[in-house]
């Protein structure tokens, strides 16, 4: 099989796997603990992580542009640049980025693992859909907490820039804040929890396919995982791009 | 006998003697439908051919006994039987239903019907002995009290009543293949698969697996398949037969004199054809020399 059709192949299964997960939540039954499971792990375990990630990206943002910033006489700009950049971009990519390496790997090796110990089958055996209990809690879980944590995310990020900007460029704490206030638009913050939407359907369905999928035995699941990381990571980055460019034809979003 | 009694009695014998249309499935099936029949039935994985037009039938109360290498059909056809592969060409009907073209949604009253041994267990390895036993009630609502109460019977059956609250990883090969049995036969299907349930497994462990299949097949009236290389599970399965004595304890015994078991009959698997079929009787004298080396486990030439 060259590589177009298996790409082709690959998109359809992945396909009817979310078609299959999101009629389970319409028809029923719905595991309504396990998803709220799963948001607890996904969502509140991944906290850390993510909060640290924009922190420094907040941080290493304010550190790089400042000096550029000043040359031109435009540093009181500052909280605007990285609060547009975060929000935008960085906030939700980056997000993405670590939650795919967390969840999508750990997704892929419990799906993976219960496919190669015939759990999979036992379940549909014993008359369980595995689409309606393993995949759509996840994918749920997934596309609700991904949005709340780059919020959060976002914050943090402001927040480590604001913290550099006065350190260690002693600007003002007020002028920071003043212009991130300024840089903020609605459409930005719209845009960026769209974002997150798309990313967490994507590593979703990226990581529950992969795992279900596994064939080879214990080998296979180490394959399963990397392939779901790697290909929900560049899924991500390259639907990044598409987004961005629709969300500013369709917020018109102007210039920064 | 009173007149009316013998006329209601004749009814009752002439209703069971009835033939039944085999194109119609039935909610009640009589004896005289299969529990489960392969017609023709075709599997190819990549070019190469697991299952080539294999046709038997398992009558009700009877179990059959599937022999063969490794590699040669015998767990795909049990997975055919669940809806968990579809073939190529050819039919399926369990009693008397066609589920060859059956989507996930159409199998799942099906599946409530039979019950399936996994090769090593299969059980859910993040659940409990008692949520793997109780699974299928847990997932159909099932109230609590009456839950715990099917799910210790359950255990009791297989005699392991104090594992309840471990964890899978805290049990041995045998005792996760005995809860594995536990969970399958919770709602007491009709239809029970065996695949493989003693592979690995000690000689003593082995033999108290096949004597829980003996006690469903005699004491239930369930009808079986049982998947295996291992001939000792041949010669207990189709010459022992379980019964029960005034204290109520199960015993085993002998065919010999007193009668021969009639149901259970071996079926050989080769590269996906059947070559064999038949009592056990007739297999250990069968004339074919295939049949014969991978009875008495001699390599082939």
């Amino acid at each position: 099989m060259n590589p177009l059709t298996k790409f082709l192949l690959e998109l359809q299964e992945i396909s009817i796997l979310i078609w299959r997960s999101v009629g389970g939540l319409v028809r029923g039954p719905r595991y309504f603990v396990e998803t709220i499971r799963q948001m607890d792990l996904i969502g509140v375990g991944s906290l850390p992580i993510v909060l640290l990630t924009g922190f420094f990206t907040g941080g290493v943002l304010v550190l790089q542009t400042f000096p550029t910033l000043e040359y031109y006489s435009i540093q009181n700009e500052t909280g605007r640049s990285v609060a547009t950049s975060l929000i935008r971009e960085l906030g939700p990519v980056l997000s993405a980025l670590m939650v795919s390496g967390r969840i999508g790997s750990a997704i892929s090796a419990e799906l993976g693992s219960m496919v190669v110990s015939q759990q999979i089958d036992a379940m549909r055996a014993l008359g369980t859909d595995p689409n309606r209990k393993l995949v759509a809690p996840r994918m749920l879980a997934l596309i609700f907490m991904l949005p709340l944590l780059t919020v959060a995310a976002d914050i943090f990020g402001i927040i480590g820039g604001g913290v550099v900007a006065s350190l260690l460029y002693n600007q003002e704490a007020s002028v920071f804040i003043q212009s991130v206030r300024s840089g903020i638009t609605t459409e930005d913050i719209i845009g960026g929890i769209i974002k997150p939407l798309f990313f967490g359907l994507i590593i979703g369905s990226v990581g529950c396919h992969k795992g279900l999928s596994t064939t080879g035995g214990t080998a296979g699941v180490g394959r399963s995982v990397t392939n779901a990381v790697v290909i929900s990571s560049i899924w991500v980055i390259i639907f990044d791009f598409f987004l961005s460019k629709a969300l500013q034809v369709i917020l018109d979003i102007g210039p920064m | 006998m009173q007149s009316s009694e013998t006329a209601e009695y004749k009814a009752d014998i002439e209703e069971e003697l009835e033939p039944t249309a085999l194109e119609d499935p039935v909610d009640e099936p009589d004896r005289i439908m299969p529990a489960i029949e392969f017609r023709d039935v075709h599997l190819s994985f990549d070019d190469k051919k697991i299952l080539d037009g294999v046709s038997f039938v398992v009558r009700r109360g009877e179990t059959k006994v599937i022999l063969g290498r490794s590699g040669g059909g015998k767990s795909t056809a049990i997975r055919l039987i669940l809806g968990l592969l579809k073939a190529d060409s050819g039919q399926i009907l369990i009693d008397g239903e066609d589920i060859t073209d059956y989507t996930e949604e159409e199998m799942i009253p099906v599946r409530q019907k039979i019950g399936m041994v996994f090769q090593e267990g299969a059980l859910f390895d993040s659940l409990s002995v008692y949520d793997n036993v109780a699974y299928r009630l847990h997932e159909s609502g099932v109230d609590e009290d009456e839950v715990e109460r099917e799910v210790r019977r359950m255990l009791s059956f297989v005699d392991l009543e104090d594992a309840i609250d471990k964890m899978p990883d805290e049990l041995s090969g045998g005792m996760r293949r005995r809860v594995g049995i536990a969970r399958a036969l919770v709602g007491d299907p009709a239809i029970v698969l065996f695949d493989e349930p003693t592979a690995g497994l000690d000689p003593p462990t082995a033999r108290t697996i096949c004597e829980l299949a003996i006690k469903l097949r005699d004491l239930q009236d369930v009808s079986s398949i049982f998947v295996t290389h291992e001939m000792n599970n041949v010669g207990y399965l189709s010459s022992e037969y379980a019964t029960v004595n005034e204290d109520g304890q199960v015993l085993f015994e002998k065919e010999g004199e007193k009668l021969c078991l009639i149901n259970t009959e071996v079926i050989m698997l080769r590269d996906g054809q059947i070559i064999f079929s038949g009592s056990d009787e007739r297999l250990r004298h069968s004339p074919d020399e295939y049949v014969q080396r991978f009875i008495n486990g001699k390599q082939e030439n």
